[in-house]
């Protein structure tokens, strides 16, 4: 327990057992006011005392005044009346209605010292287990829940007895508990446990685990054995739960891994599966992608929508410099593919370059939309972040495209076509150079859209295709050449299978692990999971 | 004595002995200090170069994991290099630095002999060679050729790279090995020694070319060729690829240990970022500029990439990637048989105009005929 939380529970306690006469003596509008307005006043004393008497009024329409008073947004007006200051769009608003309201100027700031402050923050946190809004008394139960307020049970009682929301009834039995567990009462301390147990709250497993620990006498810390049992109970609960959350995570975090991988793949799979060429500036498109996202994003100053924008804007930049690449240099080396590695390898090196010197070499950061931030918890400590929810909802929509593409228009036909036979299918009209060029414009331009997701995911910097280039081309293999569903399922499982081994076994270790297996599976099948059926030379 | 007539003509072994004498003696007794070591250096990507030359020009494998078997080759003599100083260092313990600065308090069984020259120069050699084996038993078995040989010798090294970054392998993370002091008690900073690191180098590069050239010109290099250019007809014909590019490729990998081996003490540190995949690539450029199959073109080729390199990185920073990726386009694309292939195609024209102008008896172009096509 931190300094200023002992004695902000002090003050707590002080606030709710002395001056609880006065609040049920006066309840109407005036002496809130009066309160609120004392609360901008010039002296430090008036300050503290119309703090206490807010803390007796208990009205929680006056959280908005104090939270005011911790941020320094309260002013005076000329007219010695409080009033909130809005920075964002410099307005004056009454501290009751939260108006706009015009104050006589001119206005002054209220100098909060760190007495105040301390003096405001528990009353702030009672007024706000009394508030009529869930959310807000949610996050005041779980402020002193895992503080460990010791003096304030008498506050946490009567919260809790007058509680009808669940959440915020586990959240103050909780903090019930932790106080309890303290107790001398053994019988308070098993019910204590019961409900640490069944929260499976994991920042009791300290407590725990100290309580079982053998003092300095050598006995065990815990005297009663029933004590004892239950709280051995309640850490397994409580690491059982943490092992089931780690779990969901790393499944959750290798799902998101595999789409990323399946972005870089599809494209692979498109162009080396298809035109039987190695790109080895593949990794470069995702990298391009990404800061075609930047790009957007800062031109149109961080609108809401601009990762609408920036998806057909960055497909359709990383598909030019897909088809450019084709034109120029590729088409040149189609019979000789270990030459096209190295030209690849070479134009790749020269686009790191050129980012580097347009963008600099620093990592720069593309923020989410406000729709995308944030996440839903799942469970205690589990949160799903919205933005690896999109990426996974993303990669779905793309490879559906791609296979709806490939397999039903006219322009997958001819790619098939000239995959199968391409001097057949020149005969037949198709214009294969063409298809050529369009294919790997393609290619690039799912990668492009993969780096669209990854730019939502973390940093963007000139060097973010090179990580994940080996990966891919390892998907690619895996999966087997120039099948979809096979560069699916094997991006699904390197994803998932990577983050489970990586608790177990450290990131680097995970990875050698993944790469003997692939080793050895190309042993038992050359040619990957999905293998066309026939005399496919490998 | 047929045997060295079927290596060399009479003529190019006179040559050939002019240059290493050039090399080997007397460049060492001219060049002024500062320079010995920056030359010993382009020495050792010399040895690099032949080595990925026997296995790309020669076997038609592109193998992007050749940056590691170097760099392990340096790590081995890096070990001696640190134990052999033991006591010595800024912590005055028996351990490694790092080793101190990371609280072990035992030596890691694998950095045990170490403090003994004979075996790190064994261990330097037979460590990669042996990876090299297990690694190509595995992939040469299951027919894994071209691309797809190349990206799974890319992801061994990158495997390779991750684990030396981390400070519990055991190897200085990504320090790597440095501080060393002295080598066989001769001191790395006196130039005395460095002139003799050089020359030892110069030795090495020699005596590898001729190695080389040895296999190259032998009955098995035939066949390893006759694999490169139709593997399912060699195969058909009798003989089993899988041991000849095996042998190939291990022996090109113990000779890449053997460079980075002579290259640690001469730049006095070793660390990870040396074995990342892009080395590979890049002694692939060194071979592909200088002539795939030439085994003097990828020497030649390897000391102008890198002489470009020490001169462009110190002039213009920024442009040496550039050049770099540019090079990487031009040679494939415009001189599919490097610069000895440029030669080659040049002299045939002079050759046909004078042929045109008189029409005397033909001259027949001498010195090593690079006249093998291009390998898939």
């Amino acid at each position: 327990m931190t300094p200023r939380r002992r004695q902000l529970v002090t003050l707590v306690i002080v606030a709710v057992t002395g001056a609880v006469p006065w609040s049920t003596a006066h309840a109407g509008h005036l002496p809130l006011n009066d309160a609120i307005d004392g609360l901008a006043s010039a002296s430090d004393d008036t300050i503290t005392e119309s703090v206490a008497k807010l803390g007796a009024l208990d009205d929680p329409q006056a959280i908005p005044a104090l939270d005011a008073l911790m941020d320094d947004r309260l002013r005076q007006g000329a007219d010695g009346h409080a009033y909130l200051w809005s920075p964002k769009t410099h307005d004056t608003l009454d501290p009751l209605t939260g108006k706009v309201v015009s104050a006589p100027r001119p206005l002054k700031e209220v100098e909060v010292s760190n007495e105040i402050r301390r003096v405001a923050a528990p009353v702030l946190a009672q007024l706000q287990l009394g508030s009529p809004d869930a959310a807000v008394r949610l996050a005041a139960a779980k402020e002193l829940s895992s503080g460990g307020a010791g003096e304030a049970a008498a506050l946490l009682h009567r919260a809790l007895a007058r509680e009808r929301d669940p959440k915020v009834h586990e959240a103050l039995a909780v903090a019930i508990a932790r106080v309890d567990l303290g107790s001398p009462d053994a019988e308070a301390r098993l019910a204590a446990l019961e409900v640490i147990g069944k929260s499976a709250n994991d920042d009791f497993l300290s407590t725990l685990q100290q309580m079982l620990a053998p003092g300095d006498n050598g006995a065990p810390r815990e005297p009663d054995p029933r004590v004892r049992a239950a709280a051995t109970r309640a850490r397994d609960a409580i690491v059982s739960h943490q092992r089931f959350v780690s779990l969901v995570g790393d499944l959750l975090h290798g799902l998101s891994l595999a789409s990323v991988l399946l972005f870089a793949a599809l494209g692979l799979a498109v162009t080396f599966g298809l035109l039987g060429v190695i790109n080895m500036a593949h990794g470069e498109m995702l990298m391009l992608g990404a800061y075609a996202t930047y790009t957007v994003q800062t031109a149109m100053h961080g609108s809401r929508f601009y990762l609408l924008v920036a998806i057909p804007a960055a497909f359709l930049a990383t598909a030019l410099v897909g088809v450019l690449l084709e034109r120029t240099v590729i088409r040149h080396l189609y019979k000789r593919p270990l030459e096209t590695l190295l030209a690849t390898w070479g134009i790749s090196l020269g686009i790191i370059q050129t980012v580097r010197l347009v963008f600099g070499a620093q990592n720069v950061s593309v923020a989410n939309p406000d729709w995308l931030a944030g996440g839903v918890e799942l469970a205690h400590g589990l949160v799903l972040p919205w933005a690896r929810v999109a990426v996974v909802a993303f990669v779905v929509v793309v490879s559906a495209a791609v296979w709806f593409i490939l397999q039903r228009t006219r322009f997958g036909l001819e790619v098939r076509a000239v995959t199968q036979n391409r001097a057949m299918a020149a005969c037949l009209g198709i214009p294969t150079k063409r298809v050529d060029a369009l294919v790997f414009g393609l290619g690039s331009g799912i990668a492009g859209l993969g780096g669209v997701a990854l730019s939502q995911l973390g940093n963007v910097g000139p060097e973010l295709g090179q990580s994940y280039i080996i990966d891919s081309f390892m998907v690619v293999v895996l999966g087997g050449v120039g099948r979809l569903a096979g560069a699916v399922a094997a991006a699904l499982g390197l994803g998932v299978v990577n983050k489970l081994i990586e608790p177990a076994a450290g990131a680097v270790l995970g990875k050698i692990v993944v790469l003997v297996f692939i080793i050895l599976f190309i042993q038992r099948r050359p040619q990957g999971l999905f293998a066309l059926k026939g005399r496919v030379e490998v | 004595m047929s045997r060295l007539r079927e290596m060399h003509t009479p003529r190019a072994w006179a040559l050939l002995g002019g240059a290493a004498i050039l090399i080997a003696a007397v460049i060492p007794l001219v060049a002024p200090d500062y320079l010995v070591p920056l030359l010993g250096k382009f020495l050792c990507f010399g040895i690099a170069a032949l080595a990925m030359d026997l296995v790309w020009g020669y076997a038609g494998i592109l193998s992007l994991g050749h940056a590691l078997f170097f760099a392990l080759g340096g790590y081995g003599m890096g070990m001696y290099l640190m134990r052999s100083i033991a006591g010595e260092g800024v912590y005055r313990s028996e351990l490694p630095d790092f080793m101190v600065f990371l609280d072990w308090k035992t030596l890691p069984w694998y950095w045990h002999g170490f403090q003994s020259f004979p075996f790190a120069a064994v261990m330097s050699l037979a460590a990669p060679g042996l990876l090299a084996l297990v690694f190509g038993w595995f992939m040469f078995r299951s027919r894994i050729r071209g691309v797809y040989l190349s990206i799974v010798t890319q992801a061994l090294t990158y495997a390779a790279t991750l684990l030396f970054f981390q400070n519990a392998t055991g190897f200085g993370g990504n320090n790597g090995l440095t501080d060393f002091k002295r080598i066989l008690g001769a001191s790395l900073h006196a130039p005395g020694t460095r002139r003799a690191l050089y020359v030892a180098s110069a030795i090495a590069l020699v005596a590898t070319y001729l190695a080389c050239r040895f296999v190259v010109t032998s009955r098995l290099g035939r066949v390893v060729r006759a694999v490169r250019d139709a593997e399912l007809k060699s195969r058909f014909c009798g003989w089993d690829s899988t041991h000849y590019k095996l042998f190939i490729w291990t022996l090109s990998a113990v000779l890449c240990a053997l460079a980075g081996a002579l290259y640690v003490p001469q730049v006095g540190i070793i660390n990870p970022s040396e074995m990342q995949p892009s080395n590979s690539i890049e002694m692939a450029i060194w071979v592909a500029v200088g002539g795939r199959a030439t085994l003097l073109g990828a020497v030649l080729g390897a000391w102008l990439v890198n002489g470009g390199k020490s001169w462009l990185t110190a002039a213009i920073p920024s442009a040496w990637l550039y050049a770099l990726g540019g090079l990487f386009v031009a040679v494939t694309l415009f001189l599919p048989d490097g610069l000895v292939g440029l030669g080659a195609r040049v002299r045939a024209r002079l050759v046909a105009r004078r042929a045109a102008k008189a029409p005397a008896p033909a001259v027949v172009p001498s010195g090593p005929a690079p006249t093998s096509p291009a390998p898939p």
